[in-house]
């Protein structure tokens, strides 16, 4: 029996791993990969089964947890987004030689087009060095139903199963058809090969062996997988290489069926038989349309490019960044045969010539704001004072009408790249970061400059949330001038403020003296997010309401 | 039957409480849908933006192409400008009037006005208003919902007000009235509208 819902993408894929009997899902928020573990959170069966849903203090912990749940015999899941697999990437390399004894999946969510991050790496890269499978679904549906299919091939094959979404899939959303009913969970059983997963020399030289050969199987499945197919056409003139979300893009410009013989991808490593198949029909001509980095394309065509004739993304056919779109794939199929441009082209309206770019911006009423307010008045008092920034809503203000920030790179190289720049002789050096940032990643390079006592103001805007997400729990509410202390910072330089227009007086006086202080100063900023600060207190006024 | 619907507005509005009501209507009504959303950075004041496409056949992209949307619902009046290569020549845009103006450069609101009059197949009007004269001003997506539904064929104003009435149904009968309400004022608006546009 089946239902038929609207789900993201994001929420299809969760709902499948349920359904496969899921026993723990395990994430760090990101978009566009954060709904997934809120689906997870919210869904009645993780209550009624005890499914680990809780959010983890960094993409690495995640992983890590996941691997150790898989190490026991159970399903489970750890899901990121594309820079998170930076962080959990020792973890992730090294899961594919400890191999898994419950399926796991890893579950990368890719932003081309940066819609919400710092770059757009393609995650199929990392699969492919660490050696191991990699699905990427193209639709709603496939996301719903790989996960089940994901957790048997992780199984089969013995290693976690990467999971690649892109925003338009993670965020969009589509009418899937879904079991009713969930399969039972795992049992606690114990890795029969108990070698592997002690990654020693001798024994990782042994297992290195073992994967490489793992590597022929891994081929063999993608040959049969249900998601990679060849699909014949007429015109053999070219053939195309289309995989994840942009055979939706092909889709669409052929509702009728393509006139070239297609290679959809869904299932990697590549599937060499299909591929091979294309190039003998086609003459070696190919089109390789892929969402991200040129992945396909690069191994197609080969370093020293004397075989194939492959166009794409290298070779100016589609944009090299940002994602693409039915558009763009059809300005490319004009180029490229230009008797398809009665069929292809659209008669568009001129974009209107007033309309201007709308920033996003911090919320009225948002602390950092009050943070950025005392912060720029205080280091308008010296000549060249340097704020190091960090990843969440505060990056914000690097924009208008603050302009207060220098650097931002990843999560928590504030404070350590301002403990750099104050080795440098920087000052005054300020770190500026928020309170899940904090426990996600600037903990360890706290730990650097307190061992230095190095001359830095680290400022933890602390809203209790992880709030560019949309408000998901953080890891140190509650303790983190705590866990600065427990650090060893000297308690008398850990110092709290509210972030308060009415504090901005007291604001910039503390700050003053933090940094005219000759070693390290954390700063705890407070004030709860507007966001969640609503929510929770529309939560009370219907608990009141219900009491009533 | 399709309909490609470009919702637009200013984070923080509110467009998808529209997505939602249209994707449960076409959902009941046995039809196919893709609706792409954008979350993340861009919801903290930025422009806002979400492709519904709804259909009898299977949607292939989950992307509108360039000069094929039918049609723009915007909550914000230069927000409906942003999309117009997104639109078919002979598309309809729905908008509200009140701009949000949180950026230095918002442009001269007659321009804004006169750009959307010349485009000849629009609906613009302050719907706070619309919902406030006959429920409430709560109710004001709605009504832009009603002046919308009036351009998409294939689901019926009776499975859109179902579905609005499910939607609702936790907030109790006031509640739902009050949007149903200012969905039937918004339609008979657009209604009057597209009645003059085809006269002239």
């Amino acid at each position: 029996m089946t239902t038929k819902q609207l789900l993201l993408g994001d929420e299809a894929f969760a709902l499948g791993a349920l359904h496969a009997g899921l026993s723990g899902g395990y994430a760090y928020p990101g978009t566009p990969s954060t709904e997934i573990l809120e689906f997870i959170q919210q869904h009645p069966l993780t209550k009624e089964r005890g499914i680990h849903s809780r959010w983890s203090s960094n993409e690495k912990t995640a992983m890590e947890e996941a691997l150790g749940m898989s190490f026991c015999g159970k399903r489970a899941l750890v899901a990121m987004k594309h820079v998170g697999l930076n962080v959990a990437a020792d973890p992730y390399v090294n899961s594919a030689f400890t191999g898994v004894n419950g399926g796991l999946l890893v579950t990368v969510a890719d932003d081309p087009s940066m819609h919400s991050s710092q770059n757009e790496q393609d995650s199929r890269f990392y699969a492919d060095f660490a050696i191991m499978p990699l699905l990427e679904p193209s639709t709603q549906q496939e996301a719903y139903d790989m996960a089940r299919y994901g957790f048997e091939l992780s199984e089969r094959v013995g290693t976690p199963v990467t999971f690649r979404f892109v925003t338009r899939l993670s965020h969009s959303r589509g009418t899937v058809e879904t079991a009713v009913e969930a399969s039972e969970q795992r049992p606690l059983t114990y890795p029969e090969k108990t070698r592997q997963w002690v990654l020693m020399p001798g024994n990782s030289r042994v297992r290195y062996k073992e994967l490489l050969a793992d590597h022929e199987r891994m081929v063999e499945e993608s040959e049969k997988s249900p998601f990679n197919s060849y699909i014949p056409g007429d015109d053999k003139s070219l053939g195309i290489v289309v995989s994840g979300i942009a055979s939706n893009y092909l889709n669409e410009l052929f509702p009728q069926g393509c006139p070239f013989p297609v290679v959809k991808i869904s299932q990697y490593p590549m599937p060499e038989k299909m591929l091979a198949r294309l190039a003998d029909e086609t003459g070696g001509n190919i089109l390789v349309i892929e969402e991200g980095q040129p992945f396909i394309e690069q191994r197609l065509r080969g370093y020293l490019n004397r075989g194939l004739n492959v166009c794409g993304k290298l070779t100016g056919h589609l944009n090299r960044t940002g994602e693409l779109t039915p558009d763009s794939v059809a300005a490319c199929l004009v180029q490229l045969r230009p008797e398809l441009a009665g069929s292809l082209k659209v008669d568009v309206n001129p974009a209107s010539q007033i309309v201007v770019p709308r920033p996003p911006a911090l919320c009225q009423g948002c602390g950092h704001r009050d943070v950025y307010h005392a912060l720029n008045d205080v280091l308008a008092e010296h000549d060249n004072a340097k704020v190091f920034g960090d990843i969440g809503c505060y990056t914000l203000g690097w924009l208008k009408p603050f302009n207060a920030i220098d650097t931002v790179v990843d999560m928590g190289a504030s404070i350590t790249m301002a403990k750099g720049a104050a080795d440098a002789g920087q000052h005054p050096a300020v770190a500026i970061i928020g309170d899940s940032t904090f426990t996600h990643s600037g903990m360890t390079g706290l730990l650097d400059a307190i061992n230095e006592d190095s001359p830095v103001t680290i400022i933890i805007s602390d809203n209790l949330t992880t709030g560019m997400t949309g408000g998901q729990d953080s890891q140190g509410t509650g303790k983190i001038e705590q866990i600065c202390i427990g650090l060893g910072a000297d308690p008398a330089h850990v110092r709290t403020i509210d972030s308060h227009p009415r504090t901005h007086e007291e604001m910039k006086a503390l700050l003053r003296e933090e940094i005219s202080h000759k070693g390290l100063s954390v700063v705890v900023a407070r004030r709860e997010c507007i966001q969640t600060a609503r929510r929770h207190a529309s939560a009370k006024a219907k608990e009141q309401a219900a009491k009533a | 039957m399709k309909a490609d619907i470009v919702l637009a507005g200013v984070g923080g509005q509110g467009i998808l409480s529209i997505a939602t009501v249209l994707g449960k209507a076409a959902l009941e009504a046995g039809l196919y849908i893709k609706q792409a959303e954008v979350h993340g950075m861009s919801q903290r004041g930025g422009d806002v933006q979400s492709c519904l496409r709804i259909s009898s056949e299977p949607i292939a992209s989950d992307l509108i192409r360039n000069g094929c949307a039918d049609l723009i619902v915007s909550l914000e009046p230069m927000e409906a400008l942003r999309y117009l290569p997104l639109l078919r020549r002979d598309g309809w845009i729905v908008t509200g009037t009140t701009p949000v103006v949180n950026i230095d450069n918002y442009p001269e609101m007659e321009e804004v006005t006169a750009s959307l009059t010349a485009f000849g197949n629009t609906v613009a009007a302050d719907f706070d208003t619309v919902a406030k004269e006959v429920a409430s001003p709560r109710s004001a997506n709605m009504a832009l919902l009603g002046a919308a539904s009036r351009f998409i064929d294939g689901i019926t104003p009776e499975e859109i007000e179902h579905a609005i009435a499910g939607i609702f149904a936790s907030k109790g009968e006031a509640i739902i009235e009050s949007n149903i309400k200012a969905f039937r004022a918004g339609l008979a608006l657009a209604t009057e509208t597209a009645n003059r546009v085809s006269a002239n």
